[in-house]
């Protein structure tokens, strides 16, 4: 029995995997659907860095969304080092937390 | 020149094409970053209000939202599995549940959607599940105030670990192979309890349409029986990875102002820290109670939205006090994690300073 439920276990992670690494739209994405929409961005009025990110955006929209989800986890801890920096600096554990209870 | 002077304050979106008060993203980075932190949620319902607010687009403030929360979340992450909060297994475990609980439930509404329009029912259903989720929140908070006044009657010391509604430990009875122990969790359980609760909560998010922290916070507390800073940090856990991905769709779909989440991370990585560490000072049923609260303010807002559409004359009004409230909602939350936060680091420091 244990051995059965174990290869049902098995079938089923694999299915599992495979299922998420081929359904993208599978998404907790908040609010309503997102349809697919594809904006030229007006790059007239922008200058420097918003220059170039606009542009980078209307040549390759896949590249732009790669970029993106690397920059987000890049910036996240970057920021989240500078705060945790600030905090070990007024003299706060940041380590250990003494409460258990539920 | 008064134009001079205001307009540093001001960034045009590339994308978008909208102008924003930037000081504003940072505010709201702030607020939701402490709530997200504190009570590992994602909070859309909190921030896509706020952006419309600031001047987005409604397509672009969700978008915006998801790019911001995956960053967010990643920074409560790192603070959390430090605190030893984050159960990577479990969070792995129920993220692939939710996902395939969550395409399930799309592609039922969408199915539904085809039949009619089922836009009320949604929201209704929405709106009982928020009352169930409070019921149990401040049921189970009651129930342990008991439990504690009855030890205390009997002289007996109270149970720090004891809890109000312990439905998991029926459900952690069934002994299905594989069993699966969660160190963080401290919970040995069939590993089909957690891929169960995911589908289910996963489901209800898909066919809801929203995040799902709000509805997988209580799952973890009640069902799989998780302590609540673990589930705090698992679920934020969650967030990120499904973040990253909701990211990924949404800029693919041109619908994500990057230069917005990146605003927003400045404050939420202040706002972030602040929430997290607020969960060293404050209990688990403190953090329960100020969630249930959240979970009433939530329903409220939907509520006003509902009237809107049902009562058109009234509709700017409603909207707007939905608006109001959610955003009162989340600067008084804010205040109150903050100022915990800030009573326990003065206490800890100070008992630093006297060893």
């Amino acid at each position: 029995m244990e051995e059965m439920m174990k290869g049902i276990w098995t079938k089923i992670s694999v299915f599992v995997l495979m299922i998420c690494t081929l359904l993208p739209q599978a998404v907790l994405a908040a609010g309503e659907k997102a349809d697919l929409v594809v904006i030229v961005a007006d790059t007239r009025g922008l200058t420097g860095v918003l220059h170039a990110w606009g542009t980078l955006y209307n040549d390759s929209h896949l590249y732009f969304s790669l970029l993106t989800i690397v920059l987000i986890p890049v910036i996240g801890l970057l920021f989240g080092t500078i705060a945790d920096i600030v905090m070990r600096t007024i003299g706060i554990d940041l380590e250990h937390r003494e409460l258990s209870e539920h | 020149m008064e134009d001079l002077f205001m307009d540093w304050l001001y960034v045009l979106m590339p994308i978008s094409g909208v102008t924003i008060f930037w000081p504003g993203l940072v505010i709201l980075g702030v607020g939701v970053g402490i709530i997200g932190g504190f009570f590992g949620m994602g909070g859309a319902w909190m921030v896509t209000p706020g952006l419309n607010i600031l001047g987005f687009p409604m397509a672009f403030a969700i978008g915006t939202d998801i790019a911001h929360m995956a960053g967010k979340s990643l920074i409560s992450t790192m603070r959390h599995g430090k605190f030893g909060n984050v159960d990577y297994k479990l969070g792995l475990i129920m993220l692939v549940g939710t996902v395939v609980g969550f395409e399930v439930g799309a592609q039922m509404i969408m199915w539904l959607e085809r039949l009619g329009n089922v836009e009320m029912i949604v929201r209704l259903l929405y709106l009982v599940l928020l009352s169930l989720i409070a019921w149990m929140v401040f049921s189970d908070v009651s129930k342990k105030r008991k439990k504690d006044r009855d030890a205390r009657a009997k002289g007996h010391e109270v149970d720090a670990l004891s809890t109000g509604i312990e439905w998991h430990k029926t459900l952690h009875k069934i002994k299905l192979a594989p069993m699966i122990h969660f160190h963080a969790a401290g919970i040995t359980c069939t590993a089909w309890l957690p891929i169960a609760i995911s589908f289910f909560t996963g489901w209800l998010a898909g066919i809801l349409g929203i995040g799902g922290g709000l509805i997988r916070m209580p799952a973890l507390l009640y069902l799989l029986g998780c302590p609540t800073h673990v589930a705090v940090g698992t679920d934020l856990f969650e967030v990120m990875i499904s973040g990253l991905y909701g990211a990924f769709t949404y800029t693919m779909k041109g619908r994500t102002e990057l230069v917005a989440a990146i605003i927003m991370l400045i404050g939420a990585a202040v706002g972030a820290q602040v929430g997290t560490v607020a969960t060293k000072y404050i209990k688990g049923y403190g953090i329960r109670i100020a969630f249930g609260l959240a979970v009433v303010g939530c329903a409220l807002s939907i509520i006003l939205k509902l009237l809107a559409k049902e009562l058109p004359a009234y509709a700017r009004l409603l909207n707007n006090s939905s608006t109001t409230l959610v955003l009162g909602l989340v600067s008084a939350m804010s205040l109150y994690i903050t100022v915990k936060m800030v009573q326990g680091a003065r206490a800890e420091i100070a008992a630093i300073k006297n060893k």
